[in-house]
């Protein structure tokens, strides 16, 4: 019978080989990497960021300390990185959701992948000005 | 599934008969099995070549030895599917010119199954996915009943129509990244002939192909990188027709119909 | 394949089974859509109030005159507390080739971390 096991066993890494750089320079691929890069940094930057909140807002004066602290240049840099991570992610999966619900159309997926490029660095340049 | 050969020793590849008369330019295949390594070879360059003529050459003129597959070598068949230069394609319709920009050919077995042994894979694991994916079409009719009706026109049909034209090559399955990463992926072949047979107002197979479409390894793992869609030579997308998948299985679930 | 008789389909029990499967998926799309609002209006918020450069106290003075704003946070953590642990399953599974009933216990323990360090945070600003 053919199991998971059985299948997994067959395509064991030792037997075959797998693609390189060559097969993956295309804009879909592109776009997966970033969107799984850009889940990867919120995944691991969230606990940090409820910690860090919830000891700033238990005391008014530790919120401003480390509002303070936020205005490093440094700091702005990295919260600019985190900006650019969120809309990158944001708009990734937006454009995600619109082909697995919506619909699939073959002419408008390099255009999705730009507006999603486009909206997210606006978004980041947004802050970054801002700040 | 075959017993891959132990790796021979690499002769030095002699030269062609032709050597002197003709320009020659270098290229590296494939031989042995997942241990082996690239052995190069100088082949004749010739107007209007492709990929198959190089392979071919090399086997008839410079090492008998050489494993392959081919069998039309017209663009019909897909047996003759390989990776060049690091992607998968049909070599009977890859030209020399269009792909060896650089300075070598590199001409290597398809990614993500089995090496036999050179440039022969076996292609069971890519059929045993086929088949858990319930990719055989399930006749709920018989010869006592009229013709189905199905119109041209209907959107399953059309849709079908999008889809049918596989032949089962591989190249997808070669190409794709997450068949690389996880083992028990389906992968985008599998799923877009589920897709096409869901489609089928026919088929009887029903919520039993939902069912193996959507467990571990299902069309959930697809993560829309395209490159099946990029890479297949009859122009399918098999991203579209698993995006399909992924609709139809959380609409059943919801419903209470999984 | 002599093509006799069709061969069975991956068997797949318990975790992996269809539904689970397809219950993983439809959540992380489900929460995904959820965060897709949430995470616009956030950065809203947060480039309002840096353009603005609010203090300390006008933010948490913002934050207590509306019941919905501890309310939005909260749905916002569970949300969260859905989505990026499903999100890590496929990375442990494609790209650390961790699988199986380890992981996920490893994913849902991630999981009420998430919900447990978001929630404490959301009652820090709720007051």
């Amino acid at each position: 019978m053919n199991d998971s096991s059985t299948l997994a066993r067959a395509a064991s890494a030792d037997t075959m080989r797998r693609n390189d750089l060559r097969a993956r320079g295309h804009a879909g691929f592109l776009a997966f990497v970033a969107h799984r890069v850009s889940g990867i940094v919120l995944a691991l930057f969230l606990p940090l960021h409820f910690f860090a909140l919830s000891q700033a807002l238990s005391d008014p004066r530790a919120l401003d300390g480390f509002l303070e602290w936020t205005r490093r240049p440094a700091v702005k840099f990295a919260e600019t990185m985190l900006v650019l991570a969120l809309a990158v992610h944001l708009a990734g999966g937006v454009r995600l959701l619109f082909v697995e619900f919506v619909g699939w159309r073959a002419e408008w997926q390099k255009t999705a992948i730009a507006m999603v490029a486009g909206t997210s660095l606006a978004c980041a340049l947004l802050f970054a000005l801002n700040a | 599934m075959a017993t891959p050969v132990e790796d021979p020793p690499l002769p030095h590849a002699p030269a062609g008969e032709r050597s002197g008369v003709e320009p020659t330019f270098p290229v590296r295949i494939w031989r042995g099995s997942a241990g082996g390594a690239f052995q190069q070879f100088d082949v004749p360059r010739r107007a209007s070549q492709t990929v198959l003529d190089v392979v071919t050459h090399v086997q008839r003129h410079l090492d008998p030895t050489l494993a392959y597959r081919y069998a039309c070598r017209v663009g019909m068949c897909g047996s003759c599917a390989m990776s060049v230069n690091g992607k998968a394609r049909w070599t009977c319709r890859t030209h020399v010119d269009a792909v060896a920009t650089g300075a070598t050919l590199e001409i290597a077995p398809l990614s993500n199954l089995p090496i036999v042994r050179d440039l022969v894979v076996d292609m069971a694991p890519f059929f045993d996915k086929w088949a858990a994916a319930r990719g055989q079409f399930k006749p709920t009719a018989t010869r006592h009943d009229e013709f189905a009706k199905v119109s041209p026109s209907s959107p399953a049909r059309r849709a079908i129509d999008a889809t049918i034209e596989c032949i089962g090559c591989g190249v997808c399955y070669a190409s794709c990244d997450v068949v690389g990463w996880k083992p028990d992926y389906l992968g985008p072949a599998a799923l877009n002939r589920a897709w096409t047979l869901v489609n089928d107002v026919r088929d009887g197979e029903g919520v039993a192909r939902l069912r193996a479409v959507a467990a571990e390894g299902g069309c959930q793992s697809c993560h829309t990188h395209q490159s099946c869609t990029r890479s297949c030579p009859k122009h399918l997308s098999p991203t579209a027709s698993i995006a399909g998948l992924k609709r139809l299985v959380a609409q059943a679930l919801v419903k209470g119909k999984l | 394949m002599t093509g006799a008789q069709p061969l069975e389909p991956l068997a797949q029990a318990g975790m992996r089974g269809a539904r689970y499967a397809a219950w993983r998926f439809v959540l992380q799309r489900a929460s995904a859509a959820v965060l897709a609002l949430f995470v616009v209006v956030h950065l809203a918020t947060i480039i309002y109030a840096v353009r603005h450069a609010l203090s300390a106290q006008a933010i948490v003075a913002r934050m207590h005159a509306n019941v919905f704003w501890p309310a939005f946070y909260a749905l916002f953590v569970v949300a969260v507390a859905v989505h990026a642990p499903l999100g890590l399953r496929a990375v442990a599974d494609e790209w650390l080739g961790l699988r199986g009933r380890a992981t996920d216990a490893a994913l849902a323990v991630i999981a009420l971390v998430l919900l447990g360090g978001g929630l404490y945070a959301v009652a820090s600003l709720a007051g």
